[in-house]
């Protein structure tokens, strides 16, 4: 693995995930369309934690907040909490068999949700129905493909 | 070396968001930002794009020729009832200016198309491919053909987000088309629904009417056709009657809207006013 190769595919994979987020969903699929670029930030802050952490994953929430009309630095806020936390653990999660992977991201975008949840309440929106709760349990459910996925991308790349 | 990187990381995003929430200094920045993220949504908009190209480009002659002789049958139709409605605008403004009453007819508006992406499931919230290039500001309203679409929320260099009337955080002065009754509108959260939550259980109101702007608010311009009354029902216990209407534009077909330049200041009503409109007046003779 050359030292570009992997900068490559880390942009490479949160683009598709980026446009995956906002892709146009018919309703029902829309409501469990999971939050992607968490996902695959999580799939590279275990990976690659020397390289991809903290800071990157604030970044890429910057960008996040732009693409989906969010306040700026609230999904940058909570990337790089998830990331921490991520890259802090990464040494024993990274053994743990997939399954059991799930359910660490099912925290992680738990964690994710309740941040999002306090947040937008902060701003006064009003009440989030129960539909906003599901892309945490589809999230835990994609991780398989998406860590078999992004390893695949990796090992080649 | 962690511990002191998300603190900065920390700092930053809290500034970050109270600067954004308080004022609109960061509009630069995330103006900067929204060219980055420009092409990911120009990707997801592209299977659309390609499916809509092909789509006309294979029409057949037949299909174009009946639907060109259907557009200019429309076209006259709809002529001949602008003719009208200039004679009844003149008049109107006349009527007004007798009473009183200022009042303004005639918008300036912009044509802008779809992006087809879902920002994020819980709110409607819409992308159109013009922004602050072409002067679209925040607050303004958008229309379709049918009625009131929302209205802008933020403008962005190339791209403008808009807010749906149906949109759980959205509320529109609206009044009843047959007795003038006003209210307010708020958004379900459902793409073909609007509540009517503070109207009273003996509220002149019933199935059928249509609810059109009020003007009231000062961002939606007067008279517009937003949403039809489809169900009224007295709670007698609870002070409020419960109301549902649907949306007259098709909120979940529209590819185009219009953007609108209303003049939310109302016309000042001087001396010279008044003498411009019986001049007008005078011209129709």
């Amino acid at each position: 693995m050359t030292n570009n190769a992997v900068p490559l595919s880390y942009i490479f994979t949160l683009i598709l995930a980026m446009a995956a987020r906002i892709a146009p969903l018919p309703p029902v699929l829309a409501d469990i369309n999971p939050d992607w670029v968490l996902l695959v930030l999580i799939y590279w802050s275990l990976a690659t934690p020397e390289r991809t952490g903290v800071f990157s994953a604030w970044i890429i929430g910057l960008l996040v907040d732009v693409l989906t009309g969010r306040l700026l630095g609230q999904n940058a806020l909570i990337y790089a909490i998830v990331c921490y936390v991520v890259v802090r653990l990464h040494k024993r999660i990274r053994h743990y068999p997939i399954p059991q992977q799930s359910i660490f991201v099912f925290f992680c975008l738990l964690l994710a949700y309740l941040l999002t949840y306090w947040l937008e309440t902060l701003q006064g929106k009003s009440a989030l129905s129960l539909h906003f709760w599901w892309p945490v349990f589809s999230g835990a459910l994609f991780w398989p493909v998406v860590f078999i996925l992004l390893r695949s991308i990796r090992i080649r790349g | 070396m962690l511990n002191t990187r998300l603190l900065v990381v920390l700092i930053l995003s809290v500034t970050l968001l109270v600067t954004d929430y308080k004022t609109d200094k960061l509009q630069p920045l995330r103006s900067a930002l929204a060219y980055v993220v420009y092409p990911v949504q120009l990707l997801v908009n592209l299977p659309e794009d390609i499916y809509r190209f092909f789509n006309t480009s294979m029409m057949s002659y037949r299909k174009l020729k009946t639907e060109n002789e259907s557009l200019k049958r429309q076209q006259l139709i709809n002529d001949v009832k602008l003719l009208k409605l200039a004679a009844l605008e003149k008049e109107n403004i006349r009527l007004r200016a007798l009473l009183e009453n200022s009042f303004k007819i005639g918008e300036q508006v912009l044509i802008a198309e779809l992006l087809s992406v879902k920002l994020i499931p819980y709110e409607h919230l819409i992308i159109v491919n013009k922004g602050s290039r072409f002067g679209v500001h925040a607050k303004q309203p958008v229309l379709d053909a049918h009625g009131v679409v929302g209205q802008v929320i933020r403008a962005l260099p190339n791209e403008s987000e808009i807010m749906l009337i149906t949109d759980p955080d959205h509320a529109i002065p609206v009044q009843v088309n047959r007795n003038g009754l006003r209210t307010i509108a708020i958004g379900s959260g459902r793409m073909n629904r609007l509540n009517l939550p503070f109207l009273p259980n003996n509220a002149d109101i019933q199935p059928g009417d249509l609810l059109v702007t009020s003007g009231l608010g000062g961002v939606f311009p007067q008279g517009y056709p937003v949403a039809f009354v489809d169900k009224f029902s007295a709670q007698p216990n609870k002070p409020f009657a419960l109301i549902h209407a649907t949306p007259t534009a098709k909120l979940d077909k529209i590819r185009e809207v219009l953007i609108v330049w209303s003049h939310s200041t109302p016309v000042a009503l001087t001396d010279e006013k008044p003498a411009e409109h019986e001049q007008d007046g005078n011209d129709d003779k």
